[in-house]
């Protein structure tokens, strides 16, 4: 991989520190009046998803990352690993390990294409849509006429998540849901 | 990108600048201070070897020559002030290599004026008076801070007296990098900008004073009463958290210029930097005799993101650099 110094540090630059892929997130030139210049860089590293705040001296050079993201679709789990499946057309598979799915596993659903990360050809990061639909597998019942305001209470959805949804929602129901608060949207 | 084309400043956003600008004018008018225009070109350039200069050439009467585009309007003015020219002031078009950031454009305007007679202290009241001209608010009242006295109180050691070894491991960790083999001025620098300098202009405007003699650049040098360590005869100028102006009492030894202009080019060829010309020319002034005095250079450009309260410098200039 290419060497990028620390004046092509962009948001979404990909590269390697610590022997671990990092997205670069912000970048801040950093001088004092006379004197030697660094690079104040925030880093997401893309196994652990921990943001480091690291300083650099400007000039240095870090080497990039062979990091890709695709679009795939869930197709199943077998127990062990979760099966995704490129959606280009090439019907070609990846197997992800628990780890790598993190908080994702909750959000699961069949046919969904998720954002998979990919460090020398190896799934290490899936990340959901924004929103998704999915089906009230259980909740308390709902409350008659009560439709405007007032109260929730926790559901259970499809893919194994709990979200708090108003008292009018019934089991059964599909809901859209912003997979990034974990709050309930509306109705599908 | 189909947005590209368009301003980095609103409209509104320039017309405020302007009326800043003539602010400027009218504070300098207004106390016999001339203003002059001097060229964005030089046969020399800066030699201070955390400037990167940029530098081109031209076709003139000598032929095929490098010219240097300045990085501030310091080696002119001075032989303005050589040759007589007493108190001036410049709006000037300075250039500093891969200067890039929230504070930072490679191409600049420094607001720069010399004080022929002026000492340290009466150049600090000026530089305050001007400030709050061109705020047109008051930043709170003016301190005086030593350099020495910061990093006593921010992180317990004397700057220059502790050893290097423990500066070498503040500075690590304060930055998250290796500092093992840096020098006491790097070490000093990374920690001024990271722990210090956020803290600084906070409900006041802070004046930084008596930097380590190292750091000198173009300024004398004068004892510390505390102990008769050397210090540089300089002032730093921060308002909320940002280095607004950068004062000297300005070096007139056309010996001492010459052997600190060597001096950066040595240890530019120890760093693999490129040699910078020297500017012979100011030389020779300082040698036919500058007046004693003091000047400044001030970042217009910081000063009006502060008085509008703008977050990036590229939203007080008409095309920042990656739109130019």
């Amino acid at each position: 991989m290419a060497n990028y110094s620390t004046n092509e540090f962009k948001g979404g630059l990909k590269v390697m520190l610590d022997g671990d892929p990092c997205t670069i997130v912000e970048n801040e030139f950093v001088k004092p009046g006379k004197g030697q210049a660094f690079n104040r860089v925030k880093l997401r590293n893309l196994i652990t998803g921990r943001v480091w705040e690291r300083t650099f001296k400007s000039g240095e050079s870090l080497e990039g990352a062979d990091v890709l993201e695709l679009e795939m679709e869930y197709l199943y789990t077998d127990g062990d690993m979760w099966h995704f499946m490129k959606t280009d057309g090439s019907f070609e598979q990846y197997a992800v390990e628990k780890k790598a799915l993190g908080d994702t596993e909750k959000w699961l659903k069949e046919q969904v294409p998720y954002t998979v990360t990919l460090w020398n050809d190896n799934a290490i990061a899936v990340s959901p849509p924004n929103f998704i639909e999915l089906e009230v597998v259980e909740t308390d019942p709902g409350l008659k006429g009560d439709t405007a305001q007032g109260g929730s209470k926790p559901a259970t959805l499809s893919s194994g998540a709990v979200v708090r949804v108003p008292l009018f929602i019934n089991q059964g129901e599909v809901l859209k849901v912003d997979t990034r608060s974990g709050e309930y949207v509306s109705r599908a | 990108m189909a947005s590209d084309w368009q301003p980095t400043a609103t409209l509104e956003t320039l017309r405020e600048r302007a009326r800043l600008l003539a602010e400027v004018r009218a504070f300098f008018a207004g106390r016999g201070v001339l203003e002059v225009e001097t060229p964005v070109l030089g046969h020399g350039g800066s030699t201070d070897v955390h400037l990167a200069s940029l530098c081109t050439e031209a076709t003139t009467p000598a032929g095929r020559e490098r010219l240097w585009l300045q990085t501030s309007p310091e080696f002119h003015m001075k032989r303005l002030l050589a040759a007589g020219s007493g108190p001036i002031f410049q709006l000037a078009r300075s250039f500093r290599d891969g200067e890039v950031g929230r504070r930072h454009n490679v191409e600049f305007t420094m607001l720069e004026w010399y004080r022929p007679g002026f000492a340290l202290d009466e150049l600090i009241e000026e530089t305050a008076e001007l400030i709050r001209a061109v705020l047109g608010r008051d930043p709170g009242p003016l301190r005086r801070r030593r350099y020495r006295e910061l990093f006593r109180e921010a992180l317990g050691r004397d700057p220059f007296t502790a050893p290097l070894a423990e500066l070498q491991r503040l500075a690590g960790d304060a930055g998250g990098l290796e500092m093992s083999d840096a020098s006491r001025d790097d070490c000093l620098d990374l920690l001024m900008s990271l722990t210090i300098e956020p803290t600084l202009g906070r409900g006041g405007l802070d004046v930084v004073v008596d930097y380590p003699a190292s750091q000198a650049a173009l300024a004398r040098r004068h004892r510390d009463p505390e102990d008769g360590a050397w210090v540089a005869s300089r002032f730093e100028v921060y308002l909320a958290g940002l280095e607004l102006a950068n004062g000297y009492d300005e070096l007139t030894d056309a010996g001492e210029q010459r052997a600190r202009f060597a001096e950066d080019n040595a240890a530019r060829r120890r760093l693999g930097l490129p040699e910078v010309d020297v500017d012979e020319r100011l030389l020779t002034a300082l040698a036919h005799g500058m007046p004693a005095g003091s000047g400044v250079a001030l970042g217009i450009d910081r000063l009006v993101q502060l008085a509008l309260g703008r977050a990036d410098v590229a939203e007080v200039m008409a095309f920042a650099t990656p739109r130019c």
